[in-house]
């Protein structure tokens, strides 16, 4: 009996294909745009864990103050500049760390931020200054991709040398090979000895391509600072992350209190950023399941017309011998599979949708994301084929026979 | 007796007026009977129809079909009971729109649960005695009114049910169809068929074995006749057209 109701339904889809597509239309919107917008948050996150995973995951950090708060988010941000702008951590330190840790701890860079202004012949642009110690190129795994690295001596003596990050060396550039040219700083002269490779990144975070690198003695004598903002610091291997951590802890407890510091690794920060994003995800989806319920009332609205539209045939299959549940089923399977089509095309659309995104930006659909469209545009079509259904159902056979 | 009303009374209320469309009728019809039921507009002959084909229930009376009382059944048990045992054909046809030929007949075997198999062949059989074997896959706009009313009879008779309920089933025919479907009726009455038509037209109410009149929702009349009108009687007079009629209203 199921299935011949199922039959006569999609004998009643099919017979009125222009009426169905405009019904599921609401179904295909909310579909599409749910699935489209939760895949874009979860391509999102992958994207997101890939760039971290690249950066290298035995990786910790030593940052002055406590970005983190104790409850693990970002916390108190005002606090945490506030430490950020006393120069609480010192070179030294990170030679201490590395040499009371060898045992765990391959290498380490003490980063520093400073801004300029770069020119190249007419070209000018504000510049973030990012002081690094030469070893960066291998703790960051970041390969020169033209020219090389300016060395420890380059550092040590203060020499006016610099890498470009791919990004701000193109704007600068052009076409032009930067090596052996020469910028200017806030009107001092600097060597370009490399470009970094393409690193990729943005979308909020730090934008490491659009960096120029001076070795950190550099920045700090010739931009008057002494503000180290990061140590990033290489274990010997992934599973000694959590050792390291606490060994570094240790040793930086000898010189600063509690509060001054923080050592974090990447999945800290990955698990922050994955939270907020994953709360993105959920109120994109959420916005978009508004078009959904709105594609439910579509189809309870077409179904209802459809009802009486077609009184006359209920009349008949009434008195043909069809059972008010006979016809409450038809009219119930009906609108379920107007919605269940719905959201397949939409899915379609979504997919699709994703494909041609992912040209410019990340978007994963997952197999999550497809189970939760279909279970919600078939419970939607049976929520709001209810009432419909139920009114088809009570026809008087008489009444709907004289029906014209 | 294959049915018996008893006492029947059905009433309408209609706004602060009742209205008693039929008032305490009995009647009973046996086996193989050709009833034609006539009377003027409102005369509750159209309302006995409903009563007595379980399409609509009796204010107070009781209904017996097979000698079951099937007064008290509610709405499940009357569907199913139309289901089996009851066949009808109506003015309009109402056939299903887009449909072909073999899925309208197929429609009360499916909601018998017959087997898919099964009924696509009791269909073809079916609209083969009524002379449609090649029309089977036309949709009722592909059909004339006359092959429409005979899918329709073949609809009706396709559950094998113990009485036709026919409302003027040629009101909306030509003579010509008219004629035939008077012949089909004649035929399935000849067969054994119990048969039950309301009709105002007397030159086809004639070719039934007992004609019941209405008036005021009663029966005014109840004749029996010996020798129905022949079939061949008919084309000199052919049954007038409903259709004309109903639009000069």
């Amino acid at each position: 009996m199921f299935k011949n109701s199922c039959l006569i339904a999609i004998r009643a889809i099919f017979l009125n294909k222009t009426r169905a597509f405009l019904t599921m239309l609401g179904v295909i919107i909310g579909v599409g745009s749910v699935v489209l917008l939760t895949s874009i948050g979860t391509g999102l996150q992958l994207y997101v864990k890939e760039q971290f995973v690249a950066l290298g995951t035995n990786i910790l950090f030593v940052v002055p103050g406590n970005p983190f708060g104790e409850s693990g988010g970002f916390g108190n941000q005002e606090q945490a500049f506030l430490e950020s702008t006393q120069a609480k951590l010192k070179i030294r330190y990170l030679d201490k760390i590395l040499r009371d840790n060898r045992d765990v701890l391959k290498d380490g860079v003490a980063t520093g931020v400073g801004i300029a202004t770069a020119k190249y012949k007419n070209v000018t642009k504000k510049v973030t200054l990012y002081g690094v110690t030469a070893n960066y190129e291998t703790v960051r795994s970041t390969k020169a991709d033209k020219g090389t690295w300016f060395t420890q001596t380059d550092n040590a003596k203060s020499r006016r040398v610099l890498m470009l990050g791919a990004g701000i060396a193109q704007e600068l550039f052009g076409q032009v090979d930067p090596v052996g040219k020469k910028i200017k700083l806030d009107g001092k002269s600097y060597l370009v000895s490399g470009v970094i490779e393409k690193r990729g990144g943005g979308f909020g975070g730090p934008s490491f391509d659009n960096y120029i690198y001076p070795p950190l003695n550099t920045l700090f004598s010739d931009f008057d600072t002494e503000l180290v903002d990061s140590f990033i610091i290489e274990t010997k291997d992934e599973s000694l992350i959590a050792t390291a951590k606490k060994r570094i802890e240790t040793t930086m407890l000898q010189e600063l209190d509690k509060d001054e510091f923080s050592v974090f690794d990447q999945t800290q920060l990955l698990d922050t950023i994955q939270s907020i994003l994953g709360v993105l995800t959920a109120g994109l989806g959420g916005i978009a399941a508004i078009s959904l319920v709105v594609g439910g009332i579509g189809i309870m609205n077409i179904m209802l017309v459809s009802v009486s539209e077609r009184t006359r045939e209920i009349g008949l299959r009434k008195a043909l011998g069809a059972t008010p549940n006979l016809i409450m089923l038809q009219f119930l399977i009906e609108a379920t599979l107007l919605s269940i089509f719905g959201g397949m095309i939409g899915l379609l659309i979504a997919y699709l949708g994703s494909l041609a995104i992912q040209v410019y930006f990340p978007a994963r659909v997952t197999l999550e994301a497809i189970i939760l469209a279909f279970t919600v545009s078939s419970i939607v079509g049976l929520i709001f084929g209810v009432a419909p259904a139920r009114r088809a159902a009570r026809l008087s056979p008489i009444e709907a026979l004289r029906y014209e | 007796m294959l049915l018996s009303l008893t006492n029947v009374t059905k009433q309408y209320q209609l706004g602060t007026t009742v209205i008693k469309a039929l008032n305490s009728v009995s009647i009973d019809v046996a086996q193989g009977e050709f009833v034609s039921i006539m009377g003027p507009s409102g005369s509750g002959k159209s309302t006995f129809l409903q009563v007595a084909s379980m399409l609509a229930e009796p204010t107070s009376g009781s209904i017996k079909l097979k000698d079951k009382n099937v007064t008290e059944y509610n709405e499940v048990e009357r569907a199913r009971l139309r289901n089996k045992e009851i066949g009808f054909i109506f003015q309009q046809f109402n056939l299903l729109a887009r449909t072909s030929a073999l899925n309208n007949v197929k429609l009360p075997l499916m909601y018998a649960g017959i087997k898919e198999d099964e009924q696509n062949q009791r269909a073809r059989a079916m609209l083969d005695r009524v002379g449609l074997s090649d029309r089977l896959q036309n949709t009722p706009a592909q059909l004339s009114g006359g092959q429409q009313q005979r899918v329709a009879v073949a609809r009706a008779l396709i559950n094998n049910p113990s009485i036709i309920f026919a409302d003027e089933p040629t009101g909306n025919l030509d003579s010509k169809s008219g004629r035939e479907i008077i012949n089909l009726l004649k035929k399935l009455s000849h067969e054994g068929k119990t048969i039950i038509m309301v009709t105002h037209e007397p030159a086809v109410a004639r070719i039934a074995h007992r004609l019941i009149t209405f008036h005021d929702g009663q029966v005014a009349n109840d004749s029996l006749k010996r020798h129905p009108t022949p079939i061949s009687r008919l084309k000199t007079r052919p049954p007038k057209q409903v259709k004309n009629k109903k639009r000069i209203k």
